[in-house]
């Protein structure tokens, strides 16, 4: 088990509340606190000012190699050992467009999930106080804080309407 | 479904290759002979359209679940606790997990979606790219599309209809959902109808005797019964969608959705074996009888999709729980700051939302 993170845990049970809670505690200078939810939420991410996931680089680039790869694979292959099957031409386009196409959806998929994998271990998750209600209908706030701070993100987040505040170890 | 439908289909080829322990002679690999596949076979296509299918579906399948898993580990204890843990890879729902995977998944759907188009279109290839009659139409990628969507619907009533009853999930599958699906069902029974139409047409309109006399033989031949059960059960049947009263009636509904499982199975077969059996030497024409090899694997296909669909839905959500709860609008403390009113709202039902109440 990783060690716990000490800090304030705030639970909302209505998302104008959170994200009130969000905008006081950003113009307060925080920035490296964690929100928990069951499903993303737009009001959330306006909050948040959360911006496009890099995402989207991994499945563009992940495309464009499958469909390179499609290219390369059969006209290599196809020129390795030419054989002339019922007089047609050893390297052509028109039923490549299968491989290129079949690889580019593949492996775009594929780097798809490695990008999402990899840009979620960006943040840790492990050792910050969680409550299993996050995944039913409560969003979860969660502010590392050490010594006096403590307090004041309590009182901030009360003040926006948490339903409960727990310190955590 | 998919997923189970397209482990249920590779078999197919598998079992038919005669040789199963050589199926890896399909692949490109490096071997000692230095020889790679036949790109231009239509055979090497369907290879990469079903391995890439099934892997794309799969992986959308078991990304759109991890949330939905985290949400089964937090409600069960014990050993089942630690199960869902582990397949939940550490899901928690952060903001910045579901950044990236809101994207993520948008991304995926949008690979998934243009390769049911590729993957039906390339099995029509199958038969398209022969010379055989009865096959070789270039109406066959989008007759074989709207077949599979047609097939897909049909088999989704079928299942769905008791399923919904049997896990009492009536609220979250409503009437709006039926009868969007009975249109969808009317739209591509409607693309077959013409589909089979424009067979027909262009058989007499080719001038080729032999494939005339394939669609002859399919209407008015041997295997007629084959031919009839697949035009009424899938261009005429569907065509019941057009009355309201029809898309919004379960009984009828499921009584349909049958039909058409009955109707798309006989397309299948009307086409293989139809073509198969009398082709451009009379002398190898005769009829062909299933044994009890054949019986038993159509059985086994069934017991092999069942098994795995109902450990599916005794495992996990049958419903996406997250995307769900991302159409609910959220409980409000305060309503908007526009009206200055302080009275909590209740979270509204969902038919509420999709009404825009």
């Amino acid at each position: 088990m990783a060690k716990p993170v000490p800090g304030v845990l705030a639970i909302f049970e209505h998302i104008d509340a959170a994200c009130d809670a969000i905008k006081s505690l950003r113009a307060q200078g925080k920035r490296n606190f964690t929100v928990y939810s069951a499903a993303p939420n737009h009001e959330l991410e306006e909050a948040l000012g959360v911006t496009n996931s890099p995402v989207r680089l991994f499945t563009l680039i992940g495309g464009m190699t499958g469909c390179l790869a499609g290219v390369g694979m059969t006209f290599w292959m196809s020129l390795d050992w030419p054989l002339l099957v019922g007089g047609k031409p050893i390297a052509t386009i028109p039923p490549y467009v299968v491989f290129m196409f079949e690889l580019m959806v593949l492996i775009g998929a594929l780097s798809t999930v490695a990008g999402l994998v990899l840009l979620s271990l960006t943040k840790r998750t492990t050792g910050l106080a969680y409550d299993p209600s996050f995944s039913d209908d409560r969003i979860g706030i969660f502010v590392p804080a050490v010594g006096g701070t403590g307090s004041e993100i309590e009182r901030i987040v009360r003040d926006a309407g948490a339903v409960e505040v727990r310190n955590a170890a | 479904m998919t997923v189970f439908a397209v482990m249920t289909a590779g078999l197919f080829p598998i079992i038919h290759i005669g040789r199963q322990w050589f199926f890896y002679w399909l692949l490109p690999y490096p071997n000692a002979r230095f020889l790679w596949p036949n790109f231009k076979s239509p055979l090497i296509w369907d290879v990469f359209a079903i391995s890439t299918y099934l892997t794309v579906s799969t992986t959308f399948l078991c990304v759109g679940l991890v949330p939905d898993i985290a949400a089964a580990r937090d409600k069960m204890r014990g050993w089942r606790h630690k199960v869902y843990s582990f397949f939940s890879l550490g899901w928690k729902g952060t903001d910045n997990q579901w950044r990236h995977y809101t994207r993520a998944y948008l991304y995926l759907a949008a690979l998934a979606t243009p390769l049911v188009l590729s993957v039906h279109s390339v099995v029509s290839w199958d038969f398209a790219m022969s010379i055989i009659p009865g096959w070789h139409g270039t109406i066959f990628a989008p007759y074989f599309v709207a077949g599979a969507i047609y097939s897909g619907v049909g088999m989704v009533l079928t299942i769905l209809i008791p399923l919904r009853k049997a896990l009492k999930i009536e609220h979250m599958i409503t009437d709006y959902h039926f009868d969007n699906l009975a249109k969808l069902t009317l739209l591509t029974g409607s693309i077959l109808f013409y589909a089979y139409a424009m067979e027909y047409f262009i058989a007499w309109y080719s001038g080729n005797p032999f494939e005339q006399e394939t669609f002859w033989r399919r209407a008015f031949g041997p295997m007629w019964w084959a031919g009839w059960t697949m035009i009424i059960c899938n261009a005429f049947v569907s065509q019941l969608f057009w009355f309201r009263k029809i898309r919004t009636n379960l009984t009828a509904l499921f009584v349909i959705s049958i039909f058409v499982n009955i109707g798309m199975w006989f397309e299948r077969y009307v086409i293989i074996v139809s073509s198969l059996s009398n082709d451009y030497d009379p002398y190898a024409w005769g009829q062909m009888t299933p044994t009890w090899a054949d019986w038993g694997i159509l059985l086994g296909s069934f017991g092999w999709f069942s098994m795995w669909f109902l450990l599916f839905a005794r495992t996990f959500p049958v419903v996406a729980i997250q995307e769900l709860k991302e159409m609910i609008p959220m409980p409000r403390l305060r309503r908007e700051a526009t009206d200055g009113q302080t009275r909590p709202r209740r979270p509204g039902n969902l038919r509420a939302h999709r009404r825009g109440l």
